[in-house]
């Protein structure tokens, strides 16, 4: 049965693949966007009062870990959706490095049955590269396209050899799959645990330098040219990388980029204090890193920004910063960051604030289009993905206020600003805050 | 048998029939409190906060030449939790406990429940539900001892940190610089240069003494192969970076040699220890090159004939031996304040570590 027809009122209108940003109503017939409803699906319409509400599409994350199968200590798909609805987002891609890697039909399959089953949200699974994620045989990347995967990624471990690259790059393009990549040179991070610079040396901790990153971006962008294949950088965090990747635009190299929101806001002096929570892998670099991120977001350079959505147990992250896994959960926090970043950002010396389609554009057209999903559209027609959010309301994420499983959040105790308030997949009511019928 | 008089938070230390004078007694010391519980890192310490320490290791010190104990730690179970391997530190934090009259109790990491995979929360907790009073800890991962620190209640001290800190030795080498500069009663190591020699981007004592030295005013030069001393330490205050030995020798007052930590690289940082040895390593020839009547200190251990050769290491100039004695009087002033720092803060009377009603 389909859901109740949706009059959504007098909200600001953002959808930035039309260029709209206008007071105005939205309307949802039998789960898509309609331009009007019929006079008797008016009556039985449900009326959500979006008043002071922006109301845009359902937002796409193209980098998030949900933990199913294999770690759902952590997080399970059920609740990472949960998290993903209370955040804004419609779309997932679900990363494939869980302790079971999705390296082959069967658990791709899975992943999309227990999505089917338990999630808010729409969850488009990520395939492996490599068996194991371990770089040495291919995984069966044809048959993971044909069960549903709509890109392949090794994590940080597999692809360090670039003859295998080379080669994986060339067999994906054959299927029109996406090849994303951690970029990291593992061999320049060997027990590395934070950036490398001056907070590295204060600390005495082992530190990833920008170059391990920047010199596997250049890598890439040369195999991408090499092969004219499309390839995906993830999680870009050195400024170096966003010059590389500038350049390789202008040179009409096949290639997007995505930062993680937590990049945008946070540097590698929040490590001071050896908070676990802020050991991440891209690791949190400098000012002038965070600046060129931006800078990047703003010329179009990087395409998206991501939540990077890595759950961690408490149990795991509570023990020596050396010893604790990488990741911060970022679902529910990705984009108010990211508003707090870009959209509140007074400072005119990197350009001031970003214009509040901008931010949405970065969480809606652009990273669906990366993969050529439908979604991130408020187009007639389209499936009614639609997230309702307030840009300036205050609020303080707190350690057991989380939807996720984990609350391994870089932001506890930080005030945001910018919230959402109701969640819309499919024309179903996934998430909302407080009553607005 | 020793009188221990509180008086004005210092205690002074009397023995029968003869009493030690108080040469420490400034108008600065007098007047600082000492309020931690913890000692995890020199960066958090004000220059007054040390110097507290120095005035109640100055009192202690006499006291190391005399067979009997003091009481200040009497009934406090003190507990040595080393999880990497040490023999100057761990011994000398339990000489220093046991002459401030505490049950000192020693855990080796391959005799801890932590081979059996029980975290380190787990081990600390247990060894606070034994009755422990105090916890002294070397770990291999930077952060440990704060780690360590927001988890109990009794004070931690930081017996060394992976290449994060490594606070007592950072102090009892201020201390011994100190005695050996000082001629006045305002005893100063401000304005001296201080040159430190060796694997520098692994060491813990190297950055304890980098902060310790500029809190006292002393100028610090880091010196040694590029892959062992980055420019990056130039963004520490009062320090400069040198791969010139002769340019870091010349003129110093004292020189820190560090050993070359071969468990600490994971990759090759220098070609093999005979080149350093060629280039860095400190010879007659080389001392030359200090300032007349330059000190030369190490942490130790020593790798005799590498980093320095054996002849300089037993000469007139080295303070090695000092270091190590007063490392004694420092920890126990360390311990002694820490504790009474703690006991204030939980309403304890002095000499009992046991909670009262």
């Amino acid at each position: 049965m389909n859901p109740s027809p949706l009059w959504i009122k007098n909200g600001r209108v953002i959808d930035p693949e039309s260029g709209r940003d206008a007071p105005g109503d939205v309307f949802v017939l039998d789960g898509v966007l309609a331009d009007c409803l019929p006079p008797r699906a008016k009556r039985e319409a449900v009326v959500i009062d979006a008043a002071d509400l922006v109301v845009a599409p359902g937002f796409v994350d193209l980098h998030a870990r949900l933990g199913e199968p294999g770690n759902t200590a952590c997080e399970t798909i059920a609740s990472g959706s949960r998290a993903a609805a209370a955040g804004g987002f419609t779309s997932l891609v679900a990363m494939p490095n869980n302790a079971i890697p999705a390296d082959n039909v069967g658990v791709v399959q899975l992943v999309k049955e227990i999505a089917a089953k338990t999630s808010l949200v729409r969850v488009f699974p990520a395939g492996a590269v490599t068996i194991g994620h371990k770089g040495e045989k291919l995984a069966p990347i044809g048959s993971l396209k044909k069960a549903g995967v709509v890109a392949v990624t090794d994590g940080s471990d597999g692809l360090q050899n670039n003859e295998m690259k080379r080669r994986t790059l060339e067999y994906a393009s054959m299927f029109d799959l996406v090849v994303f990549d951690h970029c990291q040179d593992t061999s320049m991070t060997h027990g590395a645990v934070m950036h490398e610079g001056v907070w590295s040396v204060r600390l005495g901790l082992r530190g990833f330098p920008s170059a391990a990153e920047e010199i596997v971006v250049a890598n890439d962008l040369l195999l991408a040219r090499l092969t004219g294949a499309r390839l995906h950088l993830q999680h870009i965090s050195a400024a170096g990388s966003v010059a590389f990747i500038r350049h390789a635009k202008a040179h009409g190299v096949p290639i997007t980029a995505e930062v993680a929101a937590d990049h945008l806001l946070l540097t590698d002096e929040a490590l001071r204090d050896y908070d676990t929570n802020f050991k991440l892998a891209a690791p949190l670099r400098e000012e002038t890193d965070r600046r060129a991120l931006a800078e990047g977001l703003r010329d179009g350079t990087i395409d998206a920004i991501v939540s990077d959505h890595s759950p961690v147990t408490p149990t795991e992250k509570d023990r020596e910063f050396d010893l604790a896994p990488f990741g911060a959960i970022a679902l529910e926090t990705a984009f108010p960051v990211a508003l707090e970043a870009l959209y509140h950002n007074r400072d005119a010396a990197t350009g001031g604030a970003f214009p509040l389609s901008l931010v949405v554009d970065k969480f809606t057209r652009s990273p669906a289009r990366v993969l050529g999903l439908d979604a991130g559209s408020l187009a007639i027609g389209k499936p009614a993905d639609i997230t309702l959010f307030s840009p300036d309301e205050c609020w303080t994420p707190t350690a057991d206020g989380f939807q996720s499983r984990s609350s391994n959040s870089a932001h506890i105790g930080r005030p945001l600003r910018g919230r959402t308030h109701m969640t819309i997949v499919g024309g179903k009511i996934v998430f909302s805050a407080k009553p607005r019928v | 048998m020793f009188r221990v008089c509180l008086r004005g938070g210092i205690i002074s230390v009397c023995l029968p029939g003869k009493r030690f004078p108080y040469p420490y007694m400034t108008d600065d010391t007098e007047t600082t409190e000492w309020n931690r519980k913890d000692l995890v890192a020199i960066e958090a310490l004000s220059s007054s906060e040390i110097e507290r320490i120095f005035a109640q290791a100055d009192v202690f010190k006499p006291s190391l030449d005399s067979r009997e104990k003091l009481m200040s730690l009497r009934g406090h179970t003190v507990v040595n939790l080393f999880l990497e391997p040490s023999t100057r530190t761990r011994t000398a934090f339990e000489v220093s406990a046991k002459r401030l009259g505490a049950d000192v109790i020693s855990i080796a990491e391959n005799a801890s429940s932590l081979v059996k995979g029980e975290s380190l929360r787990d081990t600390a907790l247990n060894v606070r539900a034994l009755g422990a009073d105090m916890i002294i800890m070397r770990h291999s991962s930077a952060g440990a001892a704060s780690y360590l620190a927001r988890v109990l209640d009794i004070p931690v001290i930081n017996a060394g940190d992976g290449a994060h800190s490594h606070p007592t030795q950072a102090l009892l080498d201020a201390y011994t610089l100190r005695e050996h500069f000082g001629t006045g009663p305002r005893r100063s190591i401000a304005g001296r240069k201080v040159t430190i020699l060796g694997d520098i981007l692994f060491s813990r004592v190297a950055r304890s003494n980098i902060h310790c030295l500029a809190k006292l005013g002393a100028s610090v030069t880091l010196a040694g192969p590029t892959t062992l001393v980055p420019m990056t330490f130039t963004t520490y205050p009062s320090v400069r970076v040198v791969h010139d030995l002769r340019e870091a020798l010349d003129g110093a007052d004292a020189v820190m040699l560090l050993r070359i930590q071969h468990e600490r690289q994971t990759t090759t940082h220098f070609p093999s220890l005979g080149e350093y040895t060629s280039m860095f390593g400190l010879n007659r020839e080389r001392a030359g090159w200090l300032k007349q009547g330059a000190i030369i200190m190490h942490p130790g251990p020593i790798n005799r004939g590498v980093e320095v050769e054996s002849e300089i290491a037993d000469g007139p100039h080295s303070v090695v031996l000092e270091q190590v004695r007063n490392g004694i009087a420092v920890r126990m002033a360390v311990l002694h304040l820490c504790a009474a720092a703690w006991r204030e803060q939980r309403h304890l009377t002095a000499g009992t570590g046991k909670t009262a009603p």
